[in-house]
């Protein structure tokens, strides 16, 4: 058995209860630790990339117990892409963090670990109930970071966001345990296993838990109509936290694509591909709305977060199209916005601290300190989120539309996915004309920091590097959605312990 | 014993909705208390239900599923830990918007 799979789990666990033991270390140590810790991540995923290249679906069964009794960490090339993405996103959201943000506040770097705990584990378990563990762990540790800070804005957010996971926490619980009273057993291999077997009489129950865990999915993934708790609570964040959040809406889309490709998926006898017919039309509405959120936000951060509700709307597109071509530019199109949203909202804070009391609302404020070269980063950022040419955003919308086949599909998908870029160019040049150009008097605040800075600029370069390097990264990512499509692998993890 | 149990769970969900509709924080704790109740009696019994029955294999002549009784553990847990979260915000909340409504500010009438 490789150990491999653990140490993602292990880093962040053992960081963050050393950093609550240690929270009387002067703030350099805890700072320097807690980096250390996280940068650790990425040469460990790197690795595990590597190791889940070659197309072999890897287990971790923890204590030695065999699947399907006990709980297994699964390790196959779309998590271990997440991971690394993660670990990457998480690194410059530290190094962000580090400059500052982190004394607003006690224990943030626990906190921070024991959210990347969550991520992490949620992206590498293969078993429901610990799925809900995981959630619960990030969930817990994002709504004290989305505190973090504290004053009445946090506050306000902060109760929504909690009152709705908590409620969502418990439609999964019914969600999981329905399935297990259903079919005796909480290992999605499992699952898969007994759902293509079940008896025809099962099955609207076995149904009804899948729309129950699409309902909780789609909370923290943030479709419509369970989106309106986003765009308040990433504004309300402070900024590094922001970015790192930029990654949990694809939590809740990566538990999406898992559970119905795999428990609900090709396999499934009658409710095969149940979902898609219903994330069609929910991810273009999702997509417009958040267009028109965009237009009609009165803060640059709460524009940023309706973009976030935008580009979760163009993955669910993707994924609902539910073929090869589809999950490939769907999960390219994952990497681009994660990494752009997440430069955007920390860009977002440092054009907000040039701009005086004001921060990042619309209004006329102080000319920036250094408005040509935030502007043009701003410039270069909104034009990758936006997807033109030269950035990432473009070929990702590109493959996006060859991918959805000829027909009514791509008629309503095509004009629904231009229209709104178009939405979000305009929604975008506003916000930049009024910020760099519509200044009033002379700059009040002083010069960005270097650090925060690079760490902004690191995110958006992520996009640069996703076209430089696209053609290896596409021949990986086509790889990941046939590995996801081929649930015969999967479903022989328990047909070959029964051997 | 079942349609207790489904009564049981119904009113306690009704009432927990009814209360997490009233949109102050503290009726919405308790009302969120009362639907994770209603959740963990509802795990409970997807081990199917039965009396005097161990969950030890061996020990007597019937057992029952011992991993809904381990699964409601774990959620109870997070339950309570939630449920002390949530309180510490509400009294935040009071301190820091002066109101008790979820919205953080008193609805227009």
């Amino acid at each position: 058995m490789m150990h491999a799979l653990i140490l993602p789990l292990l880093f962040p666990l053992f960081a963050g209860a050393a950093l609550l033991l240690g929270h009387r270390l002067p703030l350099p140590a805890k700072r320097g630790f807690s980096l250390l810790a996280t940068l650790a991540l990425v040469p460990v995923a790197l690795w595990l990339l590597l190791l889940a290249g070659d197309g072999q679906l890897r287990l971790y069964a923890m204590g030695d117990w065999q699947p399907p009794f006990g709980i297994v960490l699964l390790l196959d090339r779309l998590s271990a892409l997440l991971l690394l993405l993660n670990a990457v996103l998480a690194s410059f959201a530290m190094l962000y963090a580090c400059r500052g943000d982190d004394e607003r506040g006690p224990n943030f770097h626990a906190l921070f670990q024991f959210q990347l705990l969550g991520i992490n584990g949620a992206f590498l378990t293969g078993d429901l109930f610990n799925l809900f563990v995981f959630f619960e762990i990030l969930l817990i540790s994002s709504y004290t970071l989305l505190l973090h800070g504290q004053g009445p804005a946090r506050v306000r957010s902060g109760i929504h966001y909690v009152v709705l996971n908590l409620l969502g926490s418990a439609l999964f619980l019914v969600g999981v345990s329905l399935l297990y009273g259903l079919l005796g057993t909480l290992n999605m291999a499992d699952l898969a296993v007994r759902v293509a077997e079940m008896d025809a009489g099962s099955a609207p129950l076995v149904a009804a838990a899948g729309y129950l865990l699409l309902i909780v999915f789609g909370l923290k993934a943030a479709i419509l109509p369970l989106h309106f708790w986003l765009p308040r609570a990433y504004a309300a964040a402070t900024a590094p936290v922001a970015a790192l959040f930029a990654i949990m809406t694809k939590v809740g889309l990566y538990a999406i694509l898992r559970v119905f490709t795999l428990i609900y998926g090709s396999e499934a006898g009658p409710l095969a591909n149940m979902v898609s017919d219903w994330l069609w039309p929910l991810a273009l509405v999702t997509l417009a709305v958040g267009v028109f959120g965009a237009l009609a936000s009165r803060g640059l951060q709460t524009t940023i977060g309706h973009l976030v509700v935008v580009s979760v709307g163009t993955l669910l597109a993707g994924l609902a199209l539910g073929s090869q071509a589809g999950l490939a530019a769907a999960l390219y199109y994952l990497l681009h916005t994660t990494l752009v949203s997440g430069g955007l909202f920390l860009l977002a804070d440092l054009i907000a601290r040039q701009r005086g009391a004001l921060g990042a609302l619309l209004v006329s404020a102080p000319a920036l300190r250094q408005p040509l070269l935030l502007g043009l980063v701003f410039f270069a950022g909104a034009i990758s989120v936006v997807g033109l040419p030269p950035f990432s955003g473009f070929f990702g919308k590109l493959m996006l539309l060859q991918a959805v086949p000829p027909g009514p599909d791509a008629l309503l998908f095509w004009p629904v996915l231009l229209v709104g870029g178009l939405g979000m160019l305009i929604a975008l040049s506003r916000t930049g004309s009024l910020i760099f150009w519509r200044a009033e008097g002379e700059p009040v605040a002083e010069r960005a920091d270097g650090l925060r800075l690079l760490a902004a600029v690191g995110l958006l370069l992520g996009s640069v590097l996703l076209v430089l390097l696209a053609r290896p990264i596409i021949a990986y990512l086509q790889a990941t959605a046939a590995q996801l499509l081929d649930l015969q692998p999967y479903l022989a993890i328990i047909r070959g312990g029964e051997a | 014993m079942e349609a207790v149990l489904a009564v049981t769970l119904g009113v306690m969900v009704t009432c927990g909705v009814y209360l997490i509709l009233r949109a102050r924080v503290f009726p919405v704790v308790v009302g969120l208390t009362l639907i994770s109740y209603a959740v963990n009696l509802f795990i409970f019994s997807m081990g199917r239900l039965a009396t005097g029955a161990p969950a030890v294999i061996g020990k007597s002549a019937s057992h029952v599923d011992p991993l809904p009784q381990a699964l409601v553990l774990t959620a109870i847990v997070i339950g309570f830990a939630m449920t002390a979260f949530v309180v510490v915000l509400a009294l935040r909340g009071l301190g820091e918007l002066k109101t008790d409504h979820v919205d953080g500010q008193e609805p227009r009438e």
